[in-house]
């Protein structure tokens, strides 16, 4: 992807390679908390936050790896940076923004494990091989990429969610799959676009 | 023989509890990135399974011999060094024995680390428990991921493809259903498999989250 426009990655992260849903990455969070708009957005935007400045470092960290040839360990680098980076997070949100902390509950140490973060960082790195500037935009652009899938499919399931008409073993993460998997279905169209 | 027998009391309701009552996959809806990505050819599907039983069992060992001296502040840090190194000699071996499978499931090899179950249970479960009951406790998620993966992968498989493990095995004139393949599918094929099972579970229904 050497001569890439910024523009065209941009496109291709957001829409037609979402990492939500074409990569079908960070499904645990995204089932867990798309069941009300308002958690899905907070939880979304901490995503964001969190994979860009945890791609950023790693995009260095592992600048440092391949020249001394210790790639062997990016793994347990790039997790523990990641790792860091949330409980950074965690804190500023803890001291500045409790209510938003309380309504995220146990899913912000989740982040951690969220896939979206680490293959980010595997993306930028190993297999697309980016400069920095077109690393931060893939970064940047792909959070919000999941962070969009996540409220489009919070707000139809609160919409869903007022009529109450789902069958009992198909609430909560059975039709969750179903919506994403029609919105899925729409993005396919967007291929080609680039 | 019963699993009574074999395990003691305690074992066979660690196995019956992974394996069905609190199925990783349907009714805590951990892992399912991994369920979703790779699961549209069987053969994708034995080798992720494989891999995460190993990191499983591995994590399983480490962290239930270590569970008195982790201190519980650094512990979620301790875990993801366990699994990352796990998930190192996965991908390692996996490049040096079986390239074209490694090829195929490119990325999603290292994703194995951030696969929920395995942190899951080392943050539920092989943290409080002798090595004994963790291990049977690995093993039985590990089949519960194993079985879901592959029912998913050989529906997926026999319909996006018509073919099983590569082989042709569906008549002349089979239209393939090309959206199974895709992405899409993988989302309608395991939103049915959760309503199934959930059904037959009796999960109750979560409350607004």
């Amino acid at each position: 992807m050497g001569e890439t426009s910024l523009l065209s990655i941009f496109i291709t992260a957001l829409l037609i390679q979402n990492v939500a849903l074409y990569y079908l990455l960070g499904m645990c969070p995204f089932v867990a908390l798309s069941r009300s708009l308002t958690t899905a957005f907070g939880m979304g935007a901490a995503v964001i936050f969190v994979v860009t400045l945890t791609s950023s470092a790693n995009w260095a960290i592992y600048q440092v790896l391949e020249a001394t040839g210790s790639q062997i360990i990016q793994y347990i680098v790039f997790i523990i940076v990641i790792a860091a980076c949330v409980q950074l997070v965690e804190m500023i949100m803890e001291r500045f923004f409790p209510a938003l902390q309380a309504s995220f509950g146990i899913f912000l140490p989740l982040i951690t494990v969220n896939c979206t973060v680490l293959f980010i960082s595997l993306k930028v790195t190993t297999v697309d091989n980016l400069s920095y500037i077109q690393a931060v935009v893939y970064s940047i652009s792909a959070a919000i990429g999941f962070w969009l899938a996540m409220i489009m499919v919070a707000a139809i399931y609160e919409k869903l969610d007022l009529i109450g008409k789902v069958p009992k073993g198909l609430q909560g993460p059975g039709i969750i799959m179903i919506i994403t998997g029609i919105i899925a279905l729409a993005f396919m169209g967007f291929s080609g676009m680039v | 023989m019963n699993l009574k027998e074999i395990f003691g009391k305690k074992g066979a309701k660690t196995i019956k509890n992974g394996i069905w009552r609190e199925h990783p996959i349907s009714s805590a809806t951990l892992g399912i990135c991994s369920a979703l990505a790779i699961s549209n050819k069987v053969e994708n599907a034995i080798a992720m399974s494989a891999g995460v039983i190993f990191v499983l069992i591995l994590t399983a060992i480490i962290i239930s011999l270590l569970r008195k001296i982790i201190p519980s502040r650094v512990r979620i840090i301790i875990y993801m060094i366990t699994i990352a190194s796990g998930v190192t000699i996965v991908d390692l071996a996996l490049k040096a024995y079986w390239p074209t499978v490694s090829e195929a499931m490119g990325p999603y090899v290292p994703l194995i680390i951030t696969n929920c179950i395995i942190m899951g249970r080392a943050e539920a479960f092989f943290v409080q428990n002798p090595p004994k009951l963790a291990l049977i406790d690995a093993l039985a998620n590990g089949l519960a991921y194993t079985y879901t993966l592959m029912a998913i992968a050989i529906f997926r498989e026999i319909f996006a493809f018509g073919t099983l493990l590569g082989v042709k095995i569906t008549p002349a004139g089979w239209v393939d259903w090309v959206v199974l393949a895709a992405p899409a599918g993988a989302f309608f094929v395991l939103g049915v498999f959760l309503w199934i099972t959930r059904t037959l579970a009796g999960v109750e229904p979560p409350g607004k989250g």
